[in-house]
């Protein structure tokens, strides 16, 4: 019997239909990362990888850093101005953290998707046009195109063709927030993070956003924060669970998604899906 | 226990029954206003009808020809001049108190336009007669000009522009900032093409409000404009506003010259009506916008 250098990687493919994505190439590779707020540390000392092309889903209980674990990937934090973050986040062979970064260029690279949905108060289409012009899209025909592309990614083009130019506001919560999903893909990032996409919305719209999430699966990395366990199994390939201890959040289990969830290692992960805490 | 929640109670009922008249009076007030200035303008009415003010051929209270037109178009061009010039300035500040300014000079310039908002109107009128006028006419006599009145009441607005901006642009939910930057818009971008459409709205009905203050205001510009009765046709003529009228020649008005002046308040009242009640409809239809805050 040889020794794997990696957990077995296929096992997910074995026991539900398995996405060819997920060789656990990394994408992000993070390393110590801490975040504090003030004099309070809400993050402490979180080391992972975050695999190409796959879902891995954020879970554990409110306050436990995840969404701050989320913001400093696309450097959200910096809008912070008692924010601090440590350790490393490597991507692409250069660490985010480093003040030198691009910040504007990294999140054309690294989208993001918010728990409510946050449609720009214009149009539908001058919501996507947006970032194509910021980005350098000149053209207003590549720009037409890019718009029915991402538009169809994500199904909104058969709802939205014939009143591109009426407010998106006036769309329902769950077409805003696939609005707002076209919007973050138009630039074509590599990977999207997602801060609960669904939780906004009605179970017929969070099932929709749910398997247009699952579609991005192989084309993008993405990063989703969620509360929705029953999501998380559905969705995900890999899954990281954070628990606070004494008020600061911690990384406790990282693992596929299904191992984590059918045979956790640690006894909070086991606790925390059984329902029995969090 | 029962004693005390019932004493509460019926002191809560006096104390609604207190706040309800206050409503009350403060609404009748305004009735009473309306009906005072019908009943003072009645008598010109009744003698000429409501066209009368603007078919009659100019403003000769002795012959008995109330034309209001020339000074309803100089209270106009006035309004219309002062908020063409004070909304981009008062945006601008508005943005650069928000987004550009080191946070100890954003308090201090927040400061600095609560005192402008403050300063009496005929402190303005004192400024434009002696520093404004003279350099007026020093390009086109006589000086006290229609441009005066403009640049006057185009600063006493500002404050007022700035300060509605100011407000309706910090309303915009965090999730529209966050959301733009998530894009990676400049902050430029950010600004121009979501905060400010987003906060559009409460600009506008601001811009409005201050083009009724401008409208309404009659000191400053009775000091600076001039006062002759002409429709103007030129920046620099001396024109009168309806507002400066009323106070120029109340003193000595009599019967219908005095119940056209009364007309005059009628008119004016209800132009700020009007553009109070668009302000607010703008508001309304834009709670979409800010429903993102709940």
């Amino acid at each position: 019997m040889t020794m794997q250098p990696h957990s077995p990687t296929f096992t997910l493919g074995q026991i539900e239909q398995g996405p060819p994505c997920c060789e656990p190439i990394p994408h992000l590779s993070i390393k110590g990362l801490s975040v504090r707020y003030g004099a309070q540390t809400v993050l402490d000392e979180v080391s992972l990888d975050i695999y190409k092309g796959c879902i891995t889903a954020l879970i554990g209980p409110s306050g436990c850093g995840k969404t701050s674990f989320l913001s400093t990937l696309n450097k959200m934090t910096d809008a912070i101005s008692h924010a601090h973050v440590t350790g490393s986040i490597h991507f692409d062979n250069n660490n985010i953290l480093d003040a030198q970064t691009n910040v504007l260029q990294l999140r054309r690279r690294i989208g993001m998707i918010f728990q409510k949905p946050n449609p720009f108060p214009l149009s539908i289409e001058r919501n996507l046009e947006l970032p194509l012009k910021e980005h350098g899209i000149k053209s207003r025909k590549v720009r037409k195109e890019k718009i029915e592309k991402a538009l169809r990614d994500v199904g909104l083009w058969h709802e939205v063709s014939d009143r591109l130019n009426t407010s998106a506001l006036a769309l329902s919560g769950g077409q805003q927030q696939r609005l707002c999903i076209a919007r973050a893909i138009i630039l074509e990032p590599e990977i999207l993070l997602m801060d609960e996409p669904c939780s906004a919305l009605d179970p017929i719209s969070s099932g929709i956003v749910e398997d247009l999430i699952i579609r991005l699966r192989g084309d993008y990395t993405v990063i989703i924060v969620t509360h929705n366990l029953a999501q998380a199994k559905r969705v995900a390939n890999y899954a990281a669970f954070f628990w606070m201890k004494e008020r600061v959040g911690k990384l406790i289990e990282f693992g596929q998604c299904q191992h984590l969830f059918d045979t956790p290692q640690h006894e909070l992960t086991a606790a925390y899906i059984s329902g029995a805490k969090g | 226990m029962a004693k005390a929640s019932t004493r509460s109670n019926r002191t809560d009922t006096y104390l609604s029954r207190i706040l309800g008249a206050m409503g009350l009076l403060c609404a009748l007030l305004l009735v009473l206003v309306v009906f005072f200035l019908l009943k003072e303008a009645w008598p010109v009415v009744q003698s000429g009808g409501w066209l009368r003010f603007f078919h009659a051929q100019g403003w000769y209270p002795l012959e008995q020809l109330f034309g209001m037109l020339p000074m309803i178009w100089a209270s106009i061009a006035m309004a219309l001049g002062a908020i063409l010039l004070a909304l981009p300035i008062g945006v601008a500040s508005a943005l650069f108190l928000l987004f550009y300014a080191p946070p100890s000079v954003a308090k201090i310039y927040r400061l600095l336009l609560n005192l402008l908002a403050g300063i009496p109107s005929v402190v303005f009128g004192l400024w434009g007669l002696t520093e404004l006028v003279p350099i007026i006419a020093t390009w086109h006599a006589p000086g006290t000009s229609l441009l005066a009145a403009i640049l006057v009441l185009t600063l006493m607005i500002i404050p007022t522009v700035a300060l509605t901006s100011v407000a309706a642009l910090s309303a915009v939910p965090k999730e529209l900032h966050a959301g733009a930057q998530a894009l990676g818009l400049t902050r430029k971008t950010r600004i121009m093409s979501v905060i400010i459409p987003a906060a559009k709205a409460g600009i506008i009905s601001g811009a409005l409000l201050a083009t009724a203050r401008a409208l309404g205001e009659t000191m400053a510009v009775l000091m600076v404009a001039g006062n002759v009765v002409q429709t103007p046709s030129s920046l620099f003529d001396p024109v009168r506003a309806l507002t400066a009228n009323i106070a120029l020649e109340m003193a000595y008005a009599m019967s219908d010259h005095r119940a056209s002046l009364f007309a005059a308040g009628l008119l004016l009242t209800l132009i700020v009506w009007g553009l109070a009640l668009i302000a607010s409809r703008i508001v309304k239809s834009n709670g979409k916008v800010l429903a993102y805050a709940k």
